[in-house]
């Protein structure tokens, strides 16, 4: 077990890398760069910010120094936009935010994803399995683009009983709006998935059995059909949490939240080198890592799976 | 009276394509202590008999008629008092031992439960009368052995503790719903042996469904063979395979292979199973059948005592009289 964590841990390396190889080489690609305005700079002037900032160096070594600041000092280097502060400050103000309503959200997500799955499975083909199909069919093609502004209309101008946007250091009533548009599509396709599992497992020879045995069926469903029921679930939660915690520019931009969602946007059109690659880092690890943890996972629910 | 007894049994599937008649009239009982062997070809309807007593069926499925368990009809029973049948009173195996355990909990857990919900044990009292259990149908190192998943067995180790979880209750019927067909041949004579000590030990009553004969000849007084969700014939099973007088089960027998006679090829039942959708309104055999004339295809043939033969009881507007 820890020889394959070891093992996973060693092959995430080379891939980091390769991510940040990759989103290097395509930045500097694309045309223009982060001191490019429409009036363009004096030649001198241009030359001694780019000194300043290291631009002026060959790409190899840019790299090479920016891959050596990140693995020794963990350090990300100065935004190249917010002039006095650094992408550490940058990742260290945004992300607690979208951690915060993404953590949430997935917490929503799960639950009501699961439970509106496995009641939809349960009752097959009554109308409660069609409500939760109709709901979940609905969530997902409802973008939160679209969510957000309806959510803001009913419950801030309509109703009045939660603030439209802003932070506040994360209290209760600004995160609410947040979660709910982040994570009904997310629920939604966990109530799909769930329930085609379920369905499929309430279809196993062993399920026969419980139900021979004598079992009620509450106990069918919680103590037998669970379990082998959350693995597919399972593959679509890694790559779905982190996606919910590192939150998404529209809830950024439409709740005023100030996320990390709205940084690495922004940071993209104004070719904040920096910033692009922190975020894109940060991603990535999170990717790598929250792949580790499900496979795990997968060992710890299927007996059969060993490491 | 009979432990169990069935009565006009019927089972209809709705599907996409209109109703399916698995089963259509059957009637018939087992008594304290004995063994029924159900034999059949594939859809037949032999094992929709056994889901439909056991309310195991499928969703689409209705089942209508009478199963009496000790006097009350287990079609009518609500869910709780169902469930307090299942296991207490019936205990059931299936075919395919590696798909019946879970196989996300271990052995003992998915043993334990039945203790703990029908006899109220604790836990660890469950897992020790469970790990008796498995002593009695030869696991090796039950004890130790208790705590591991069902893929750490071989196929027959799991038919023998599926059949260990099914007698957990002390159940006087175990119905058998082909317990050998998914299992190697060496195997499956080794599971028959356990089924017949354990009626010798606890005197269960067993129903056994199978499509193989050779089983049967060896474990069963009696025999029911079914055809198209009916029953073409049953009878002791001595009588009925010294002398089998419907054309179906002669069909069966013959296509049995046998060692101690020189037959050059093995003979088969020409046609196919028939269409449960469009059961002729005759006997369901009659498209099959060498013997079949006049009334055959409209007049569906009762089951009644054979001339001759007041043991055995057959559904049939022609008999083989004459058997070679």
């Amino acid at each position: 077990m820890l020889n394959y964590v070891l093992r996973r841990v060693a092959v995430a390396i080379p891939t980091i890398l390769l991510l940040v190889v990759i989103s290097f080489v395509l930045m500097y690609a694309a045309p223009g760069g982060p001191f490019n305005s429409e009036r363009p700079l004096p030649a001198q002037v241009m030359a001694n910010i780019e000194a300043r900032y290291g631009l002026d160096q060959p790409y190899w070594k840019q790299m090479a120094n920016y891959v050596w600041n990140v693995v020794v000092h963990f350090d990300f280097g100065p935004s190249f936009q917010y002039r006095d502060r650094t992408v550490n400050d940058v990742i260290a103000q945004g992300f607690p935010v979208t951690l915060t309503y993404g953590f949430w959200s997935f917490i929503v997500a799960l639950v009501v994803g699961v439970a509106l799955g496995v009641a939809a499975a349960i009752r097959h083909n009554s109308w409660l399995d069609y409500l939760a199909v109709g709901i979940s069919i609905g969530a997902q093609v409802l973008p939160n683009f679209v969510m957000a502004p309806i959510l803001v209309l009913v419950f801030t101008l309509w109703l009045g009983w939660l603030p439209g946007g802003g932070w506040q250091g994360g209290q209760i009533e600004y995160i609410i709006l947040p979660v709910i548009a982040l994570s009904t599509s997310y629920m939604a396709s966990i109530a799909r998935i769930t329930r085609s599992s379920m369905l499929e497992v309430l279809n196993a020879g062993f399920i026969r059995t419980a139900r021979a045995k004598g079992l009620p069926t509450r106990r069918i469903i919680w103590k037998h059909a669970m379990k082998p029921t959350m693995l597919p679930v399972l593959s679509y939660l890694g790559p779905a949490f982190v996606g919910m915690i590192t939150g998404s520019v529209i809830i950024d931009v439409f709740f005023s939240t100030g996320g990390i969602g709205q940084f690495f946007v922004n940071s993209a059109f104004n070719r904040d080198y920096s910033v692009i690659m922190g975020i894109t880092i940060l991603v990535g690890v999170l990717t790598v890592t929250f792949n580790l943890v499900v496979d795990l996972l997968y060992a710890w629910i299927d007996p059969k799976i060993r490491y | 009276m009979a432990l169990l007894d069935i009565e006009d049994l019927r089972v209809t599937f709705t599907t996409g394509d209109g109703e399916v008649n698995a089963v259509n009239g059957v009637s018939f009982s087992v008594e304290e202590g004995e063994t029924l062997a159900i034999v059949g070809e594939s859809g037949s309807g032999k094992s929709q008999t056994a889901f439909a007593a056991m309310g195991l069926l499928a969703r689409n499925g209705r089942a209508t008629g009478q199963i009496r368990y000790d006097g009350r009809n287990l079609l009518e029973l609500k869910q709780k008092e169902l469930n307090r049948v299942r296991s207490e009173e019936i205990g059931m195996i299936f075919q395919d031992p590696m798909t019946s355990l879970n196989p996300y909990m271990r052995i003992s857990e998915q043993m334990a439960e039945v203790l703990t919900l029908h006899k109220g044990m604790t836990k660890r009292d469950a897992i020790a009368e469970a790990t008796k259990m498995l002593d009695a149908v030869k696991i090796p190192d039950a004890k130790n052995r208790i705590t591991m998943f069902p893929h750490e067995f071989s196929g027959g180790m799991r038919q023998r503790i599926m059949i260990a979880m099914a007698l957990l209750c002390q159940p006087r019927l175990l119905i058998a719903d082909e317990p050998t067909t998914a299992l190697d041949v060496t195997v499956q004579a080794q599971i028959m042996e356990l089924m017949a000590e354990i009626r010798q030990e606890f005197g269960t009553a067993i129903i056994l469904i199978t499509h193989d004969l050779g089983i049967v000849a060896d474990t069963c007084e009696r025999t029911l063979v079914m055809y198209g969700g009916q029953i073409m014939e049953t009878g002791p099973t001595d009588t009925l395979f010294e002398r089998p007088t419907h054309p179906y089960t002669l069909g069966l027998l013959r296509a049995v292979p046998r060692i101690d006679r020189d037959d050059e090829t093995l003979s088969t039942i020409a046609g196919e199973p028939p269409d449960m959708s469009r059961l002729p309104k005759g006997c369901p055999f009659t498209p099959r059948c060498a013997w079949a004339h006049g009334p055959c295809p409209t007049v569906r043939p009762e089951l009644l005592p054979a001339e001759g033969y007041p043991m055995l009881r057959r559904a049939c507007h022609a008999p083989v009289e004459e058997v070679k």
